[in-house]
């Protein structure tokens, strides 16, 4: 692709007050490109009818293109069969849907779950509910100091009372990129199931659920280029088979009496009521998009900007670069300004046309870890470029002279 | 009204503010804490005999705006009867800081003008 900002209506018009954009929030939500945007409209204008349930033209049209955008979406992530790919509104719906499904009715209190200090709090609130609800022991892996789990102290809390460990793919404030591969091998020893939440790295890398062998895979269409209110929980078919619906209603029965009802196969037993159409046959197209930019290409590109901004942010006196080496992590760029509260740097850098996220990026125990209330985030896609790097650190200057007169 | 948030009476009380810190005695104290990004203000009142504030401090972590408007309601509240205080409404309160906020910057100019209500209601009228 030649030139892939192009491809993106909204990076090419200029904010209110004319100031181009120079938007480094990827990770907080990524823009769309023109397909998945025609890709709605088209939906919408020739073809909309509800999912499973018409016989007429549109329905046909509608339940063809949904389970094309589903068998690619199996296809994208490495899953056998397109029935492990259950549509869920996002990350968030995808994580509690395993605690509730796969947890409430197998979990006791002598029963644990392992998850760590970096993880979303989309990734540990569902779980610390499953403790509470089941008496099972939530444990945590803590961080080193530079931002990576403290695998040496991996013995310590993965045990063979471990059912299940909960892990980002990557963190959404230090970008640190987890090792599955270890952390599936030793909970594999203890016969612990892995859940990955790959909110974050499923857009930037190719993963393949089936190597390692992975057993849930959470991530949301709207970081992926696709639209918001959409998303994906991957499952290994024996553990969905195996597991009670999360949400009853339409769609996810065989037979219902007035007592009691039966469910429907995978994937529609955990599919119930209507399904968000448009936006999962337009996710099915975000996913051609990113596999036809390629993943060698966005890593390649993504790489590139990270090593110039951690440079060049690091660079700043008085200036704090959280997370690892970029070895380590992934293109997303979390500081602290000994003198500028993050807010407040959110705030100037607007001014300058700059878009970042400022606050505790819903990781309150990794906030506390690093000692701070607050950081600023700057988090970059394929549609960035290395002017927009100067852009963020003349603004990051101007902001200083703003608020660190004397 | 200035539309520019780091106008000069911002920036003023950021970098030096009046009263911050905390009082040896304090009549009352409150914090308050906006959950979305942290911040926190603390609000310690001297309350006299005649149910007036004698002194007002503040404490606390947070950006310019938070931190700034602390200051200045401290500044503006001493003097005041608990009476005149129950008067004081929100939209007073962002007046004087005589910047226009949007409305999620305006939980940041009202966190210490919350703590100072919490104060104000739950203050049993006696004086310490």
């Amino acid at each position: 692709m030649e030139n892939i900002r192009n491809e993106f209506p909204i990076l090419n018009r200029p904010l209110a007050d004319g100031t181009p954009l120079v938007y480094l929030d990827s990770a907080s939500s990524a823009q769309k490109p023109r397909v998945v945007i025609d890709a709605i409209r088209e939906c919408y204008e020739t073809y909309y009818a509800n999912a499973h349930r018409g016989v007429y033209q549109f329905g046909v049209q509608v339940d063809e293109a949904l389970e094309g955008a589903r068998e690619r979406i199996a296809r994208m992530i490495g899953a056998e069969h397109p029935e492990e790919v259950i549509f869920t509104s996002g990350t968030t719906m995808s994580i509690n849907l395993v605690a509730q499904a796969w947890g409430r009715s197998r979990l006791s209190p002598d029963d644990e779950l392992l998850v760590n200090e970096m993880e979303h709090h989309a990734n540990l609130v569902p779980w610390q509910q499953l403790a509470i609800q089941t008496g099972a022991v939530l444990r945590h892996i803590p961080l080193t100091d530079d931002g990576r789990l403290d695998l040496e102290r991996l013995d310590e809390c993965l045990t063979p009372r471990t059912r299940l460990v909960a892990v980002t793919g990557m963190s959404n404030v230090l970008g640190t990129i987890n090792p599955i591969e270890r952390l599936v091998e030793a909970a594999r020893e203890v016969g612990a199931l892995v859940l990955v939440d790959g909110a974050q790295s499923v857009p930037h890398a190719a993963i393949d659920v089936s190597d390692p062998q992975i057993d849930f895979l959470a991530f949301s269409g709207h970081k992926l280029y696709g639209p918001s209110g959409v998303g994906v929980l991957y499952g290994r078919r024996e553990w969905l088979e195996q597991m009670e619906p999360f949400l009853c209603g339409g769609n996810m029965i065989s037979e219902v009496s007035l007592t009691e009802s039966s469910w429907a196969e995978l994937p529609a037993k955990f599919e119930a009521g209507t399904l968000p159409v448009a936006q999962a046959i337009a996710l099915g197209t975000a996913v051609d998009f990113v596999v036809g930019l390629g993943f060698d290409e966005i890593g390649r590109i993504e790489r590139a900007l990270l090593d110039e901004a951690q440079q060049r942010l690091a660079d700043i006196p008085d200036l704090v670069v959280h997370g690892p080496e970029v070895a380590d992590k992934g293109a997303i760029v979390s500081f602290s300004d000994e003198r500028v509260h993050p807010h407040d740097m959110a705030e100037l850098l607007k001014r300058k046309g700059v878009a970042v996220r400022a606050g505790h990026h819903c990781t309150m125990p990794l906030h506390s870890r690093l000692g701070v209330l607050a950081t600023t985030r700057a988090s970059f896609a394929p549609y960035n470029d290395s002017s927009e790097i100067d852009v963020l650190v003349d603004a990051i200057q101007y902001a200083r002279t703003i608020l660190r007169r004397g | 009204m200035s539309d520019d948030l780091y106008d000069e009476l911002i920036l003023d009380h950021y970098e030096s503010p009046y009263h911050r810190g905390q009082l040896e005695l304090p009549s009352c104290t409150h914090t308050e804490r906006n959950p979305l990004c942290g911040d926190r203000v603390q609000l310690q009142l001297q309350i006299d005999s005649e149910q007036r504030v004698q002194q007002a401090f503040f404490d606390g972590e947070g950006c310019a705006i938070s931190q700034a408007a602390a200051s200045i309601l401290c500044e503006h509240i001493e003097g005041m009867t608990l009476k005149e205080i129950e008067t004081f409404d929100a939209p007073a309160m962002l007046e004087l800081l005589q910047v226009q906020l949007t409305a999620v910057r305006q939980r940041c100019g009202l966190l210490g003008f919350k703590a100072l209500k919490t104060l104000v209601y739950s203050h049993d009228g006696a004086s310490a």
